[in-house]
């Protein structure tokens, strides 16, 4: 399921990026990495980006990348 | 002297550690070779005990009120990491070498993503002393964090500090100032993500609590669906407030004026013989017993009157509303909300944020790009923001000279505006090449603007806008004058009459406007007042005024921030832009006769080949990237 496809409110686990260096690296230092609990606050409506939260940070990612992280249930 | 380094994430408020530590003795600064900047301020501390070469003094052995040291403190951009990704970054990292001593200020409220870079910091072998800013928040959000612990853990000392306010400062400089002298030993972390988990379960305690007011604003604010119509409500809202309180600070100015400067004014009058080449350019066209200020045009009576009796009113309202946005943290969320559209004209939602600070001064907007990773990006917003968006001195005196005219024809010159900037974005991003990144940015919490801060902002701004502006109206209006009376101005009409009378269907007379916009906007929008022009002349010479060129201070960072060649293939676009659009007003408002009419038919006009042109581009994009 990827970033996209998660509901609104609901909690996952980041299990992987999918992306170069730069775009891990950008996505880490901001507390996003791979086995991240996040959770997705809102997502803008027609494709607009998606706002997760990651402890108190609120980080907001555009849909082209949202898609390209893949996330599970948080157990 | 000691330099001391600031250093920590974007907006974790080293800024305003950097203001408490420093005061007011603080330079902006370019670094050589780079466009990103950092402020350098001084910081002088009491040092109590043995003497030191740095003393005001050479003969001082220190007293018992100890001796003067100064630090230097630099307030490094914000950086996530110390492997350099973007240009600012790389200053960090380039400036860190130099440091004696590093200050990380950190993000209390965010501990764990914060204390990434901490460990980064403790790896290079310097003395660090941690700063837990925001503590306040702390408490409101039920975090409690153990700090002798984490002072333990780390090995450094660590201070609890609220920026806004000023608390913790005192400790923070006695830290500074007594900082242990003994060799930093050093450390290594392998695991870096497991040692900052290990650190966080052992200083960090949760408090489950209600949701706070803010919070419950910060999410129907990036609602799906509240989202965008609620923005749009707090833009309209924001003009309408600005704009009648602007008006009525006006009257209360113009009454001002007649009560206390008229008379000065007359006696000046009378003293120069109430004729003459000097009373023409100092004091212009005054007959009777009032004086109308925007039509006189002299320097002390227009001039004086335009910026301290129009423009100041509206942009000190204007910076009140911006800065309390800017520091409530509404600007983020409107790049989020925008994202979307502004992919439409080849920007992501971020450009939103230099273009918003270009509504007041161009300058801070074209500044603001810097930001900005992909170059493409960085010229559209540049080359969109000098062409499209008045300044809001500029804006001022727009309201006020077209109000007579109107509604109509003020929303004629909006509307205008909004198709130029719908219609030269699409095309821009059809023709400049590359491709455009995706919004990656942190979204901060709404945090209530501290009053103190607020203030210490505007009146930075304020007093920049009356320094900076001030004497170039002045001088804008003299200059006129003089070519005026040397036969100049007529001379240029004569030359420049094919376009502006030919193309443009402008009065000769309007030429002063055109040659005095290069350094002042609103300065020229003035200068049409006296000239009366018909409506849809006003539209077209309003309008023009915006967008042929940004003045001449915009145009300079311009040069500095996209370089020679983006300038002037950005210079090029303008020429295009004001021949076309200075047609396509003359042609449709003389068609159309309604203002409203011409409104609508231009911005349905315009979002259609917005819609089309964005459409082919993806369509090509799609082809050559897929």
């Amino acid at each position: 399921m990827t970033l996209r496809d998660l509901k609104t409110g609901e909690e996952a686990v980041i299990a992987t990026i999918k992306g170069g260096y730069g775009l891990q690296a950008k996505l880490e230092s901001m507390g996003l990495r791979e086995g991240s609990r996040i959770t997705k606050k809102s997502a803008v409506l027609a494709g607009g980006p998606v706002i997760v939260q990651a402890g108190n940070t609120q980080i907001a990612i555009g849909a082209g990348m949202a898609n390209r992280i893949i996330v599970k249930n948080a157990d | 002297m000691k330099k001391i380094l600031l250093m920590g994430n974007p907006n974790v408020g080293k800024s305003a550690i950097f203001t408490s530590l420093t005061g007011i003795n603080a330079r902006t600064s370019n670094y050589p070779g780079t466009t990103v900047s950092y402020t350098t301020g001084t910081l002088t501390v009491l040092k109590k005990g043995s003497a030191c070469a740095s003393c005001c003094k050479s003969s001082c052995k220190g007293c018992s009120y100890g001796f003067v040291e100064k630090i230097e403190v630099v307030d490094v951009p914000g950086t996530y990491r110390l492997d350099p990704l973007s240009e600012a970054e790389k200053v960090a990292c380039r400036l860190l070498p130099e440091g004696d001593m590093i200050i990380n200020v950190v993000d209390a409220t965010n501990l764990e993503r914060n204390l990434n870079l901490t460990l980064q910091l403790l790896e290079m072998n310097k003395p660090v002393i941690v700063v837990l800013n925001m503590w306040d928040d702390t408490i409101h959000k039920g975090i409690k964090i153990d700090v002798e612990k984490l002072s333990e853990m780390l090995g450094v000392p660590v201070v609890p500090a609220t920026g806004t306010t000023g608390q913790g400062i005192d400790k923070l400089i006695e830290y500074i100032t007594n900082y242990p002298q003994e060799p930093v030993s050093k450390r290594e972390y392998k695991n870096r993500w497991a040692a900052i988990g290990e650190i966080i379960n052992a200083v960090q305690n949760l408090e489950n609590r209600r949701h706070t007011f803010l919070e419950r604003l910060q999410d129907i604010s990036v609602h799906p669906f509240a989202g965008i119509p609620i923005a749009i409500i707090v833009i309209i809202a924001i003009f309408r407030v600005i704009i009648g309180i602007g008006e009525y600070l006006i009257g209360i100015m113009e009454k001002l004026f007649e009560r206390f400067y008229t008379p000065v004014i007359m006696a000046l009058s009378r003293l120069l013989g109430g004729e003459g080449v000097l009373h023409q350019i100092f004091i212009g066209d005054i007959s009777g017993e009032t004086i109308d200020y925007e039509a006189a045009m002299g320097v002390l009576t227009t001039g004086v009157f335009l910026e301290i009796g129009i423009v100041l009113p509206y942009i000190l309202i204007f910076y009140i509303v911006l800065g309390f946005l800017e520091d409530l943290g509404y600007l983020p969320r409107l790049a989020v909300l925008f994202d979307r559209f502004m992919h439409r004209v080849g920007l992501h939602g971020f450009s939103i944020i230099p273009m918003m600070l270009a509504m007041g001064c161009n300058i801070p907007g074209i500044l603001a790009i810097r930001n900005i990773e992909s170059r493409r990006q960085r010229f559209i917003t540049a080359t969109l923001t000098a062409i499209t968006i008045p300044c809001f001195a500029q804006s001022a005196i727009i309201f006020s000279i077209t109000a007579s005219y109107g509604t109509g024809h003020v929303f004629a010159i909006l509307g205008t505006i909004l198709s130029v900037w719908l219609v030269l974005g699409s095309a821009l991003s059809f023709f400049v090449e590359g491709t455009t990144d995706t919004l990656i940015m942190e979204v901060p919490p709404y945090r209530l603007p501290a009053f103190k801060v607020l203030l210490r902002n505007l009146g930075t701004r304020i007093y920049g806008f009356l320094t900076d502006a001030f004497p170039y109206v002045l001088g804008g209006i003299l200059f006129v004058n003089i070519l005026t009376i040397l036969g100049v101005m007529d001379f240029l009409g004569k030359i420049a009459a094919p376009i502006i009378t030919g193309v443009f269907g402008l009065p000769e007379g309007t030429v002063a406007s055109f040659v005095v916009g290069i350094i002042r906007k609103d300065a020229a929008v003035v200068l049409f007042e006296p000239l009366n022009l018909s409506g849809a002349q006003m539209v077209t010479g309003v309008t023009l005024l915006i967008i042929y060129f940004p003045c001449m201070a915009t145009f300079v960072i311009m040069l500095k921030e996209l370089g020679l060649k983006d300038t002037f293939k950005s210079f090029i676009i303008m020429v295009i832009v004001t021949l076309i659009t200075g047609t396509y007003i003359r042609f449709f408002m003389n068609v159309l006769k309604d203002p409203w009419l011409y409104v609508i038919f231009t911005v349905l006009l315009s979002f259609t080949v917005m819609l089309v042109l964005s459409r082919i581009a993806d369509k090509r994009h799609q082809a050559k990237y897929m």
